[in-house]
């Protein structure tokens, strides 16, 4: 405990330093603005400004980029609860409740909601990492292929819960996004699938356009369609700040949120990514009006909201404690430190104490910083509603055309966001929702992955889920969780929970 | 008229090129770098081009258009126009391997390129978990072999680095054949070799040093020549017991074929001072790369380096496929 304040103190120490509170500030604020422009994601970002950090010290160079990143994980809610456009795949479950409430006039107190949420769950996620970053590390190297199979599985279980409307359609979609993560090589084989001998497919499907499409442009073209409808954002802006009653309201969600994200997020190969949509599935099954939900329930934004900070956090403990990148904004930050003469790896607390002390302070500077960007910013991004829908679209169109495209600089992105902006049209005119489908698209290709790695490793014997503990008390939960669907009686009550 | 068109287009591509040549570069150029930002190839892009840009007075941007094992991107550099502002940083895997793996791949290494230079190497070490029960190199060949189809040997997806140095370590282990367990990239295999899930994989300095320093996994030899101050104590090969096993992934710097000669002769005497720019050298240095020295720079020894990597690379590969089939 001692050294463990001593070691933050440390850090502080660097951290607070003028140029590196300065470099701390601008990454937070290129985070925010890249965050709030859909499609440009951290990961071009980052990659764009690597040159200019050559000049800079290692630490400060590797704090400012961290701030991007989170900074971008607060921006992109911003866009997600104002246009329902979803950047990221973790930002798709806040546009469920965040957008509605926007709808309602309660744009400010989603942001406030989201904002606080965030800064709660990164100063929780902060000492995590500091107290607990090398036993937590320990905890995840349990997960194997198995394991991790299982949990997935899990996942999808809880995944039917996101749909509003029937359930029996939101299987349909969860199945569907599984098909559509099989698109691409074949991992053991390197065979094509379904490519169509498209060779921009021969990497499988990209999430951004995939869910820009789908879920963002769609909105776009539904709103189009009913004139008297896409006003309706704009009509009342509401308080800007969340109400103590509010608060009261959303803090469980925020507690809860912030357990399950943090913990998700330490899972090698982007367990972070679960983290909001198992938070929105929790609360909406403890709630004792589900109903409210995908109608503006505060807890649906708040939840999530925490769960994604919290693990956008918590996923720097496989990289800082051993060198392990568990998503590609990591590996960027490996590049970072490669750049810099320093390679992560399990020595880097010990060889390296200034950044590895720095960089975990400068996370709770940075999420303090970035409430006090993003609380007065709320007030203007609320103003933004008022500008005229035929004014609105087009630029939002541009922006995430640009952004899209700056993804792997390639304009197939773009067409094939336009095709599955069709495709989400069609969706919704039919009633079946957008989200199951991204989060069984999401699952898939780790699931797929983790599958076949564990049959490999099992020489194919089925037993491997069962025989590893860890993996079979998450199948047992999957089980319970679908005889629970099951039961009639149970059922009937279920029905009632899910259908509007 | 449309021949009218062609030969006017045709004219000033023929009075243009060399007009651009003179004074070239004049605008930014950019580089594009087969696979994603972060990477061990992007990373020494990045350091060789920071040098090249102020030698050059103009910007040499990075773009990273990965997939398919790098050939996406260096499908695309290769239809660039040839006038030197799209160059690439092509890779063992590119260049070397792609032919045996991609039937249909759509460019010839050897002959649709302007080679400019070898850039950096980053050579191939032998890890495994760090319970695995070999204490070297010999006992660890005896294990592969006797284990045959029960040693797990993970590798980070088709046409990676770790697969095809991988499948080249095996095939040099009589009687060897492992089972190998496909990844989506370096870290999530390094993650299960750490956590023991695996027994064993080969892969580039850079990926494995800190986890080999730190005692996460263990290291049975550096595939090169001599060994690498970045690991003073590892064994190479040669030393340990396996000496035909001599592989690294070597980074160069391309242009699409037919760029002019003064433009050509200008980037590669760029990419010779950028080798030796010291702030550059110390970053290589530090990544555990191996930079080209002497006759091995320069266009004419990269041409021949692509030659014998595409022969060396064909049977290995056209091997293994040929097992797994069966």
């Amino acid at each position: 405990m001692e050294t463990l304040v001593a070691n933050l103190y440390h850090g502080f120490g660097v951290a607070l330093t003028l140029q590196n509170l300065g470099l701390c500030f601008l990454g937070c604020m290129i985070g925010t603005l890249i965050g709030v422009l859909p499609g440009v994601g951290p990961i071009a970002t980052i990659a764009m400004l690597l040159p200019i950090t050559f000049g800079l010290p290692p630490t400060g160079a590797l704090i400012m980029l961290a701030g991007i990143y989170y900074g971008a994980q607060y921006g992109g809610s911003t866009t997600a609860i104002l246009v329902n456009i979803p950047g990221e795949a973790t930002a798709v479950v806040t546009c469920l409740d965040g957008h509605q409430m926007a709808k309602q006039g309660r744009a400010g107190t989603a942001l406030g909601v989201a904002a606080l949420g965030s800064f709660f769950a990164g100063t929780v996620a902060t000492i995590f990492i500091a107290a607990m970053g090398e036993p937590l590390t320990k905890l995840a190297q349990l997960f194997g292929p198995a394991e991790y199979f299982s949990l997935m599985v899990m996942g999808l279980v809880f995944s039917t819960v996101l749909a509003q409307g029937s359930v029996y359609k939101a299987i349909l979609m969860v199945l569907l996004g599984l098909l559509l993560s099989t698109i691409g090589t074949d991992l053991e084989t390197g065979q094509e699938r379904i490519t169509l001998g498209i060779q921009n497919l021969s990497d499988g499907l990209d999430f951004t356009p995939l869910a820009m499409g789908i879920f963002g442009f769609a909105e776009i073209l539904r709103n189009l369609d009913t004139p008297e409808a896409r006003d309706v954002v704009r009509t009342a802006i509401g308080k800007l700040l969340p109400s103590w009653d509010e608060i009261k309201q959303a803090t469980p969600a925020v507690l809860r949120g912030t357990f399950i994200g943090g913990l998700l997020g330490i899972l090698p190969g982007n367990g972070a990514v679960l983290g909001p949509f198992a938070s929105y599935t929790i609360e909406k099954k403890i709630a004792k009006d589900p109903s409210r939900f995908g109608k503006g329930a505060i807890e649906g934004v708040a939840g999530p909201e925490s769960a994604n900070n919290a693990g956008a956090q918590t996923a720097f403990i496989p990289l800082l404690t051993l060198g392990i990148p568990p998503n590609a904004v990591m590996a960027l930050m490996v590049g970072a430190m490669t750049i810099h003469g320093i390679i992560p790896g399990p020595q880097v607390m010990t060889k390296n104490p200034d950044l590895f002390w720095g960089m975990i302070a400068s996370m709770w500077i940075g999420n303090a910083m970035l409430v006090i960007i993003n609380l007065p910013l709320i007030g203007m991004w609320v103003k933004l509603l008022k500008v005229p829908y035929r004014m609105m679209f087009p630029a939002i169109l541009i922006f995430c055309c640009i952004g899209i495209y700056s993804v792997n600089n390639a304009m197939e992105d773009v067409l094939s966001c336009a095709f599955f902006t069709f495709v989400g049209y069609l969706l919704i005119k039919f009633g079946y929702e957008p989200a199951p489908m991204l989060l069984g698209f999401v699952l898939g290709k780790l699931m797929e992955e983790k599958f076949r790695q564990a049959m490999i490793l099992s020489r194919g014997s089925f037993w491997t889920f069962v025989e590893r503990p860890v993996s079979a008390v998450l199948l047992a939960i999957a089980v319970l969780l679908l005889i629970i669907a099951a039961m009639p009686s149970i059922r009937a009550k279920r029905e009632e929970v899910f259908v509007e | 008229m449309l021949r009218m068109t062609s030969a006017v287009v045709g004219m000033t591509l023929a009075l243009g090129l060399p007009a651009n040549a003179q004074n070239y570069p004049t605008r930014p150029i950019s580089m594009i770098v087969p696979f994603a930002a972060g990477g061990p190839t992007d990373v020494i892009a990045r350091i060789v081009a920071d040098p090249m840009s102020r030698l050059l007075g103009q910007q040499i941007v990075i773009e990273n258009v990965a997939g398919a094992g790098g050939t996406t991107g260096i499908t695309r550099a290769a239809g660039a126009k040839p006038d030197g502002y799209t160059i690439m940083m092509g890779h063992m895997g590119t260049h070397g391997v792609a032919p045996a793996l991609y039937p249909n791949l759509k460019y010839n290494p050897a002959t649709d390129f302007t080679p400019i230079g070898n850039a950096a190497g980053t050579p191939i070490i032998i890890v495994a978990k760090k319970n695995h029960p070999a204490k070297d190199l010999k006992e660890f060949v005896a294990w592969v072999a006797k284990e045959g189809d029960k040693a797990n040997q993970a590798y980070a997806g088709t046409a990676s680095v770790s697969h095809t140095t991988g499948i080249l370590l095996v095939s040099m282990i009589p009687g060897a054949k492992s089972t190998l367990v496909p990844y989506t990239g370096t870290g999530p295999a390094l993650n299960d070799l750490i956590a023991g899930q695996v027994d064993f994989m080969t892969d580039q300095i850079v990926n494995v040093v800190e986890q080999i320093k730190g005692g996460a996994i263990k290291a049975y030899g550096i595939a090169t020549p001599k060994r690498s101050p970045a690991l003073p104590d590892l064994p190479t090969t040669i030393e340990a017991g396996l000496p035909s096993y001599q592989v690294s992934a070597w980074n160069a710097v391309f242009g699409p074929k037919g760029m002019p000669a003064d433009v050509t002769a200008k980037l590669q005497d760029v990419l010779n001072k950028a080798l030796d720019d010291p702030n550059a050298r110390k970053r290589l240095d530090e990544l555990g790369a191996v930079v080209p020295e002497g006759a091995d720079r320069g266009g004419a020894a990269l041409q021949k380096l692509v030659e014998s990597e595409v022969a060396r690379w064909s049977p290995v590969i056209k091997d293994a496929m040929a097992k797994e089939k069966k």
